[in-house]
């Protein structure tokens, strides 16, 4: 069922639900930005619809609540171990048709990517419902409708989008009709708003020869990325991380260990002991992220990782795209198709 | 034609005595740097109708219009007017163009408008400064530049204002990729180191430059709100003591510069050599001579510097000195 609502009524449907869950949605830090008097859209709790940014993609993704950029997974002394206290209460997740998408891929990647399911993953997941923000209009550099995502699937409780003179919901979850039904001062039916066509339109390739990883199509990169890693900390679907033990500097027998975000576009990725790195140029990373994104992931799990929210595009100080790339990918492997079609003929 | 041209008032009202004899040149004014397409093309009319269809662009980031005939200044002043109205400097009589010349013209870089570097709006800081100073006679040079790799080239002016940005820190959005580091290690002074996975900042060392916050790719590294300056004094070029400026004053904020900027109009009149050649002195040589002290207590008077400003107690200048030696070492 579908809900009109004043800003006041849904300030209100938000006061009645942090009652039981915090609000986590994508929120405008001013003077933030990466420059003097500039602002950047990132995930922050909010307490008022006002506080929430709907009319701008996010720079960054939600996933820094189910991945945190950097936490501490437990303390040590000499012979134990505790682990961190979490957050108990339960949080609502404001996102798009794309990071609902992309959900699945990080439950994928953390809870059913081998035998064991990532405990502290689940922990938070277990937490954790969605709320949908239609989409009425495509933003830069989104290609959702290539990568199938532009519907959301279903795992919302509800969904909203600002008309001209207030918000619209549409809610799934019955026990929270109620709650909305309440404040409306309109009801319809309708569906969250989703887009049907992107200015950008990227064409994944269905499979991958082997010669493409000596392409000359990838070399341009190593001249052009500067490897800071952007591209995959503002993505939602990147999951990788690594791990520092910390030992407190006034007691060495007393520390923690901490769990913090990490890319294959940064140094360090690849290290290993003896001083091997197995990726060192640009062009190296930059092939490879680009064919996890949407090869090698689905060899592993039959759907492509990326959801084509655009944000590595949108992030990149060198103003490489991701969508681009992909493009010239799906070229290259077209000509080397049909040089092999003309070598056997 | 008989010329009775008073050039002293000639020189007051901006424009230069030629050495071509029957002409001059008619110098514009451009705060900040920044001029509006109309009024450029102003400029250009003024040349191709009044002048020899050159324009000079001065390292001030003034432009002049030479080759005009010393008859024609009147017209000139009229023509002036769009464009002086357009880049709000202050004037005293309209159409009768600038009311002064001295106080030359306040030179900003690109500054935050344009520069992923720049730590304030140079441009808008410029302007306000000219506001608060022109007109004036008195031979004052102030510039402004958006961060410490001084693009403007401040350190050569009288007053040299530096943009600085305090870094604010957040350890839960750092991820120990160690990229605030090592830029801040290759681009400017190496403050930054890691202590346990975490970024230590060295406060005394730091610069205030930015450049961490520029790199840091999950914006652990954000820019303070306040826009705080280096504030470097008595920077010169010329024939006696060329010098650099000294820093003077350090997160200091923008009222603070524009006051001790006003203040030193009234120090000047009270020390300048009275038999200045055409009433000027680089304040520098007037500092020089009654001490700093003495400069400092009439330009910090009624100022508050913030609680965060550091101060020089005394600043010691460097710069060869011609008036007492002209060899080679
Ligand atoms: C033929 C012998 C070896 C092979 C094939 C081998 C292979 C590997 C591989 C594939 C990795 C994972 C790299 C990655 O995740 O990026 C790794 C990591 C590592 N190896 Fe070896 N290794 C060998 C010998 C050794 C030896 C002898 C040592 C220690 C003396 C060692 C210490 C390590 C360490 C500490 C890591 C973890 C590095 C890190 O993830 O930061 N390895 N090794
Ligand atoms: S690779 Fe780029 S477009 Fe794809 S999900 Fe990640 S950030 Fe979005
Ligand atoms: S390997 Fe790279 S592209 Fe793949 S999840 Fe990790 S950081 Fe992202
Ligand atoms: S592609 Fe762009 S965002 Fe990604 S590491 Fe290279 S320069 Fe940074
Ligand atoms: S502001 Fe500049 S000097 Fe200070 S820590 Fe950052 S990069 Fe280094
Ligand atoms: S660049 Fe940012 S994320 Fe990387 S170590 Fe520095 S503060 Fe942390």
């Amino acid at each position: 069922m579908g809900f009109e609502l004043s800003r006041e009524g849904l300030d209100r449907v938000l006061t009645e639900l942090g009652e039981s869950y915090l609000l986590y949605a994508p929120v405008l830090k001013v003077g933030e930005g990466r420059f003097t008097d500039t602002d950047v859209v990132r995930y922050d709790y909010v307490s008022s619809v006002e506080q929430i940014e709907l009319a701008h993609k996010s720079d960054y993704a939600f996933k820094e609540l189910l991945t945190p950029l950097s936490e501490t997974l437990f303390f040590f002394t000499e012979n134990e171990c505790k682990v961190a206290d979490a957050e108990a209460r339960k949080v609502i997740v404001f996102l798009r048709a794309c990071d609902l998408h992309a959900v699945k891929r990080l439950d994928q990647m953390y809870l059913a990517n081998g035998p064991q399911e990532d405990w502290f993953y689940r922990r938070v997941r277990d937490r954790v419902a969605f709320a949908l923000i239609g989409c009425p209009e495509s933003f830069d550099n989104c290609f959702c409708c290539s990568m199938d995502t532009n519907v959301a699937p279903e795992g919302w409780l509800f969904s909203l989008e600002q008309t001209d003179d207030g918000y619209r919901c549409v809610v799934a979850d019955e026990q929270l009709t109620e709650v909305f039904a309440a404040q409306a001062v309109g009801e319809a039916a309708f569906e969250p708003a989703h887009v049907s066509a992107n200015d950008t339109v990227v064409r994944v390739p269905e499979s991958v020869p082997v010669a493409i990883y000596q392409h000359s199509m990838w070399d341009e990169y190593t001249a052009r990325c500067i490897k800071c890693g952007r591209c995959t900390i503002s993505c939602p679907t990147c999951t990788c991380y690594t791990m520092q033990d910390v030992f407190y500097t006034d007691n060495g027998c007393v520390g923690e260990r901490r769990r913090v975000g990490a890319s294959c576009m940064i140094d360090g990725y690849t290290n290993v002991a003896g001083g091997g790195q197995y990726r060192r140029t640009a062009c190296e990373r930059i092939r490879f992220k680009v064919l996890h994104k949407v090869h090698d992931f689905r060899k592993r799990f039959g759907y492509d990782m990326c959801v084509g929210c655009g944000r590595c595009d949108d992030i990149c100080p060198e103003y490489i795209s991701f969508a681009a790339c992909v493009n010239k990918l799906a070229d290259a492997v077209d000509a080397l198709a049909a040089q092999e079609v003309s070598a056997d003929e | 034609m008989t010329l009775d041209v008073n050039v002293k008032a000639l020189m007051k009202n901006a424009f230069r005595q030629s050495k071509v004899r029957g002409e001059t040149a008619s110098r514009v004014r451009v705060p900040g740097g920044v001029i509006n397409a109309q009024s450029m093309a102003r400029v250009v009319e003024i040349a191709e109708e009044f002048g020899n269809g050159t324009i000079f662009l001065t390292n001030r980031q003034g432009m002049e219009i030479p080759g005009i005939p010393l008859e024609k200044v009147p017209e000139v002043n009229e023509r002036l007017q769009a464009i002086i109205d357009d880049s709000g400097v202050n004037q005293e009589e309209r159409g009768k163009g600038y009311p002064a010349a001295g106080t030359r013209n306040v030179v900003g870089c690109p500054g935050s408008r344009l520069c992923p570097f720049g730590c304030y709006d140079t441009t808008a800081l410029a302007r306000r400064m000219d506001k608060a100073v022109f007109p004036n006679n008195r031979h004052v040079k102030i510039a402004f530049t958006g961060c410490s790799n001084d693009c403007a080239h401040v350190a050569l002016n009288d007053f040299g204002i530096i943009g600085m940005t305090e870094p604010q820190y957040d350890p839960a959005r750092c991820i120990g990729c160690e990229q605030c580091v090592n830029w801040c290690k290759r681009r400017s002074v190496g403050a930054l180191s890691v202590v346990n996975g975490k970024i230590v900042r060295d406060e005394d060392l730091c610069i205030g430059c930015g450049v961490c916050v520029n790199y840091c790719p999950t914006r652990a590294w954000t820019r303070s709100p306040e826009h705080y300056f280096r504030l470097k004094i008595m920077g010169r070029t010329g024939k006696q003591n060329p010098r650099l400026a000294e820093d003077w004053l350090k997160w200091v904020d923008e009222d603070s510069i524009i006051k001790i900027a006003q203040n030193t109009y009234a120090y000047i009149d009270e020390y300048i050599d009275p038999g200045a050649p055409g009433g000027k002195e680089h304040i520098g040589y007037i500092v020089d001579r009654t001490g700093f002290d003495e400069f400092v207590k009439w330009a910090l008077d009624g100022v508050e510097l913030g609680p965060k400003c550091e101060r020089a107690s005394r600043v010691y200048w460097g710069g060869k000195r011609y008036d007492r030696s002209n060899e080679l070492f």
